[in-house]
């Protein structure tokens, strides 16, 4: 479903962060993105998302060419792919509810169809008590699975999590885990990046390791 | 933490509002500052016009006044019945055709014009001064001028005929001038209008960076995306272009308020004679409306355009990976 090949990628005239990383994400496969700190995992997520574009190599999303894809049909290629920024990303004018409908919403779904996804989602998350509470007043960990859930909620392709379970603790990462293995099971490919060990022993996923601007994989 | 949630969801569907928070913020401080700006701006564009309009109907209404009448001066000498060479003047003068009348300003009404200059109770039968016959000219169907000078000035030697040209030719320039120079300083204030238009939307924009690119990420079109923006902008555009166009209608209305009132005093007859009867005509109000329409529409488009302009970034960034952003 999606390829890399030989890509490479440099900021400006820095070094590359990232080169000669080639892989494969296939349909409904579940991995754990890792590396050190700055090792450049969220720009690889970046890559994935097309909201960067490689200094070198190619890249296919969904069968095509990504240097082929026209400005216009971005928005529609992203709609397959639901993303966590490491920086959440919320709006902050809108509540709870309104921010994890957001997707569905720009897709021009009536609310009177999504309401009860959207509730039932987010009390998965535990906020069954504040949906109508807006993110400036939530903490750390309640903004990143308010993140999660409008990431999920249109049952992506494919999932992108950045650093998801940051923000809480173990118990509740354990069950955001548990909520990605779900949406795997029912088809969506997962790629979670996480420096959490604790987190990746949970589960035997495929390991993308990045080191020195290299991609090892294992498993 | 409920693993089964489903006992909160009768609960939830009740409490969740049935209108949806708008995608853009209804009203923040730079939207408020936007509005001011337009309302200053929208003011003072929709006063320039009005002056503008008022100059233009002053000019033409004096142009007119005294382009309507010419003056045959007869002057007096020793042995010369002036009150005949009046008449005789009057006789011949509306005699020609595009001449409404001519009238004899009578002893009486020459001492009032004189008045300020004389005094009162001045026999002026005793002085030597000069007396008018004033000729009222059909201004769609105008004499020859020079016929008539010609055959006074032949019948009665110390009469001239004066029929103003010079006057009207140097109001005509001034009023050229000043209609001129209002249409300048007009032209100044809108595109002032414009720029601040354009530059205060873009402003008050930049705040909502974060809700565009959050939008674009959701996969929200960017027709989409613009079309919240320039909803929302065009009402914080009308509102303020209302306000201040509004605001410049009611000075007019309340200055031709006080004009009317005072129009009977002298100090109003001299500001009627200045600057005509202050009539806000229905020039004024169409120029306010367009202004309006201007603004509005003006804030909407660089709202669509500096949304779209903005989409445009995010996406060429990731052509070029080097750019600072997500
Ligand atoms: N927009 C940018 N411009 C220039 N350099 C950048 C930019 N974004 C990231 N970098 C650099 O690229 C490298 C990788 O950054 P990246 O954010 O991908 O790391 P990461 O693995 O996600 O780190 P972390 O675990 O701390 O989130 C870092 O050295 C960072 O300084
Ligand atoms: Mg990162």
């Amino acid at each position: 479903m999606i390829k890399f090949e030989n890509v490479g990628l440099r900021y400006g005239m820095e070094t590359e962060v990232l080169r000669d990383v080639s892989f494969e994400i296939p349909e409904r496969s579940f991995q754990f993105l890792t590396g050190p700190s700055g090792a450049g995992k969220t720009s690889l997520l970046r890559l994935l998302f097309m909201s960067l574009r490689p200094t070198r190599g190619s890249i296919s999303m969904f069968g095509r060419d990504i240097a082929s894809i026209e400005r216009h049909e971005l928005p529609i290629l992203r709609r397959r792919i639901g993303v966590v920024f490491q920086d959440f990303r919320l709006l902050d004018h809108m509540t709870t509810f309104e921010n994890v409908a957001l997707p569905l919403r720009v897709r021009g779904k009536d609310e009177a169809d999504f309401r009860s996804d959207v509730s039932d989602l987010l009390n998965w998350v535990g906020l069954g008590d504040k949906l109508h509470a807006l993110p400036p007043v939530l903490s750390g960990g309640e903004k990143q699975r308010v993140a999660i859930a409008r990431a999920l909620i249109d049952q992506p392709e494919v999932l992108l999590a950045d650093e998801p379970t940051g923000n809480v603790d173990p118990h509740m990462a354990r069950r955001l885990l548990r909520l990605f293995l779900e949406l795997n099971r029912s088809g969506t490919a997962v790629v979670v990046a996480t420096h959490d060990l604790g987190l990746m022993e949970q589960v035997d996923a495929r390991r993308m390791i990045l080191n020195n601007s290299h991609l090892d994989i294992y498993g | 933490m409920a693993d089964t949630p489903m006992q909160m969801n009768a609960e939830t569907q009740v409490t969740q509002s049935a209108k949806p928070t708008p995608i853009v913020p209804p009203s923040n401080i730079a939207g408020q500052a936007l509005s001011l700006v337009i309302a200053i701006m929208s003011f003072l564009a929709c006063l320039t016009v009005g002056a503008v309009l008022m100059i233009d109907r002053s000019a033409s209404a004096w142009q007119s006044q005294i382009s309507r009448e010419a003056t045959i001066q007869i002057r007096p000498a020793r042995d010369f019945d002036i009150e005949t060479a009046l008449m005789e003047a009057q006789a011949i003068a509306a005699g020609f055709e595009g001449v409404v009348n001519a009238r004899i300003i009578d002893l009486p009404q020459t001492a009032n014009l004189l008045e300020p200059w004389l005094g009162t109770g001045i026999d002026l039968a005793e002085l030597p001064v000069p007396r008018l016959v004033v000729i009222r000219i059909d201004e769609r169907n105008p004499p020859d001028f020079k016929a008539i000078g010609a055959a006074i000035s032949e019948a009665i030697p110390n009469a001239t005929m004066d029929d103003h040209r010079a006057w009207v030719d140097r109001l005509v320039s001034m009023a050229r001038t000043t209609t001129f120079v209002g249409v300048a300083i007009l032209a100044l204030v809108l595109t002032a209008l414009v720029l601040t238009v354009v530059f205060a939307t873009r402003g008050a924009l930049a705040s909502n960076h974060v809700i565009i690119e959050v939008l674009h990420f959701v996969g929200a079109r960017a027709n989409f995306i613009a079309g919240q923006f320039q909803r929302r902008f065009f009402w914080i555009g009308l509102r303020g272009a209302v306000i201040g166009g509004g605001g410049a209608i009611l000075l007019f209305l309340i200055f031709q308020f006080w004009a009317q009132r005072n129009l009977t005093t002298a100090q109003g007859e001299q500001v009627a004679v200045l600057f005509g009867d202050f009539s806000i005509g229905m020039g004024t109000f169409i120029g306010a409306l367009l202004v309006i329409a201007l603004v509005a529409t003006l804030t909407t488009l660089t709202a669509r355009l500096t949304v779209i302009r903005t989409i445009y970034e995010i996406d060429e960034q990731r052509a070029d990976p080097s750019r600072q952003f997500y």
